[in-house]
């Protein structure tokens, strides 16, 4: 069992290296013109994603993952 | 973000509909449309879905979202959706080459399934309306969090829900983390009663002799008037930019679902060697859940067109797995219209405790369902969407889906009289909808 601050330590290297490494991707915030648009945004369309979300919950036996699922509905 | 010109001085006999819908709004929340230090305008957004299986499903289902920013960084969020279903669904029974005789689920009244003719409970009807609110706001320049929640109540289900989440950015906002909690909290109270599991379908052909001999024998399957689930789930997220064209996210989930997941309206047929139906019997899933879920995002921007990839892989400890693959791929044209293709791959392992029947010789498992939705299967949607820009200056998109599930019968059972039988029919259905932003 590690220690507890040999964990922390290690969680916090971690989260330095991670996050260093990131920073070799991404762009000045002069060049987010096509980022800033609305159709680029991580869920552009939240009217079909709702609608998908309610569709597949029912019909399959997944939910979630993009988003929380959340609680259920009485599909049959 | 760019903001849509106000409007000044406009007649109150000329008030457009975004405006009537402010006052309303602002109505509701119990503010005064005229005192309020407005920041922004309302946003509204609507949609309108028309959903049907052949001869099985149809519903009918309208959204209605408002937002509104206050200040740079805050942002409320409500929704209202209001949805209708009809129609009919598969009980879990088998196909015979007779016809088979049903009970309702309320116990009163019965339905026959033609012989050769997938058995489909026609009693379904029901109207949903849920209610969701969210609320973001920045902590420091760096940080932000959203509160949300949600509230749906339909005849027979009810459930309300809370959620928290926190984001970072880091990196020139090139670097986005975040976490989240979610609890739904669930209750299911369906027409009958919750039946006792493995509990053979009452079913009147003749052998009572009054018709309270039927309701004790009915009324000694049933256990309760209602039950609960409970859902908690954790999400951890990381959004990366990676240049100025593209993007991808990261998502971690785990749910845990405990209490009452076993769907009261769903049987399972007992069968014979010679794969004749002896009994039906309701079906019985385990009491808790715990699902991890894995989702990866890219976004790319080429000169024309924006094209969407995504990947989800489930797994839960009712040995479900499942696969889906997600794309869109949107293509600019001029004035403001787009064309967007969609397809989305589906691939199911089943639960371990699904199974098409039971075998009369077999010892009653601990757990067993016969639902077609938590077996093998694939599935395929392919869709296509239209946006355009009205002269208003407000949007419209038109979409027009078709999805197809097919059951893997790698599986079929061996019983003889049962070759000929479709144990696993396939579902089609087709979604028409039209979203509206104003």
């Amino acid at each position: 069992m590690m220690k507890k601050s040999n964990r922390s330590r290690l969680i916090t290297i971690t989260a330095i290296v991670f996050l260093s490494g990131c920073s070799s991707w991404g762009v000045d915030p002069w060049d987010r013109d096509l980022l800033a648009k609305p159709e680029m945004a991580i869920n552009s369309s939240p009217l079909d994603q709702s609608i998908d979300d309610h569709i597949y919950f029912s019909k399959e036996a997944s939910s979630g993952g993009r988003s929380f699922a959340g609680g259920g509905c009485g599909c049959n | 973000m760019q903001l849509k010109n106000q409007s000044t001085g406009s007649p109150l006999k000329n008030v457009s509909l975004a405006e009537k819908l402010t006052l309303a709004t602002t109505a509701l929340l119990g503010a005064s449309a005229n005192a309020q230090q407005v920041d922004a305008e309302w946003n509204y957004s609507a949609s309108l879905l028309a959903y049907s299986e052949p001869d099985r499903v149809s519903a009918t289902e309208l959204i209605v979202t408002a937002d509104k920013a206050y200040g740079d960084a805050a942002k409320l969020d409500l929704k209202v959706v209001l949805d209708s279903l009809t129609g009919a669904s598969a009980n879990g029974a088998i196909e015979q080459d007779n016809p088979q005789t049903f009970t309702r689920p309320s116990g009163k009244g019965q339905f026959v399934t033609a012989a050769n003719n997938t058995p489909l409970d026609d009693t379904f009807k029901d109207t949903r309306l849920q209610i969701a609110a969210s609320w973001t706001d920045s902590i420091t320049e760096q940080s932000r969090y959203t509160i949300a929640t949600n509230l749906s109540r339909e005849y027979d289900y009810r459930s309300v829900g809370a959620s928290g989440e926190l984001a970072w950015d880091f990196n020139q906002k090139n670097t986005t983390l975040s976490a989240g909690l979610s609890f739904a909290s669930d209750e299911i109270l369906p027409e009958g009663d919750i039946p006792l599991a493995f509990s053979s379908m009452v079913i009147d052909q003749g052998q009572f002799v009054t018709e309270d001999e039927y309701w004790n024998a009915f009324d000694a399957t049933r256990i309760a008037e209602s039950d609960t689930v409970s859902t908690s789930e954790l999400l951890l997220g990381w959004t990366q930019v990676i240049n100025r064209q593209m993007l991808v996210q990261l998502n971690y989930g785990y749910a845990d679902m405990q209490g009452y997941l076993t769907d009261p309206f769903k049987l399972l047929s007992v069968v014979d060697d010679n794969g004749q139906t002896q009994d039906l019997v309701y079906e019985n899933r385990p009491d808790s859940r715990t699902q991890h879920s894995l989702f990866a995002l890219t976004k790319y921007h080429f000169d024309e067109s924006i094209f969407d990839l995504s990947y989800r892989y489930i797994s839960d400890d009712w040995e479900m797995k499942s696969h889906t693959i997600d794309s869109h791929w949107r293509f600019m044209t001029e004035g403001g219209s787009f064309w967007e293709p969609h397809v989305r791959i589906y691939l199911q392992d089943a639960a371990e405790f699904y199974q098409p029947f039971l075998a009369q010789s077999q010892t009653t498992p601990e757990f067993a369902s016969a639902d077609y939705r938590i077996g093998d299967m694939s599935a395929m949607t392919v869709g296509l969407k239209y946006g355009f820009q009205l002269e208003g200056g407000e949007r419209a998109e038109v979409r027009l889906e078709y999805y197809r599930q097919t059951p893997n019968k790698a599986n079929q059972s061996s019983v003889s009289g049962l070759e000929n039988i479709e144990l696993y029919p396939e579902v089609d259905a087709l979604i028409l909808q039209f979203n509206y932003y104003f």
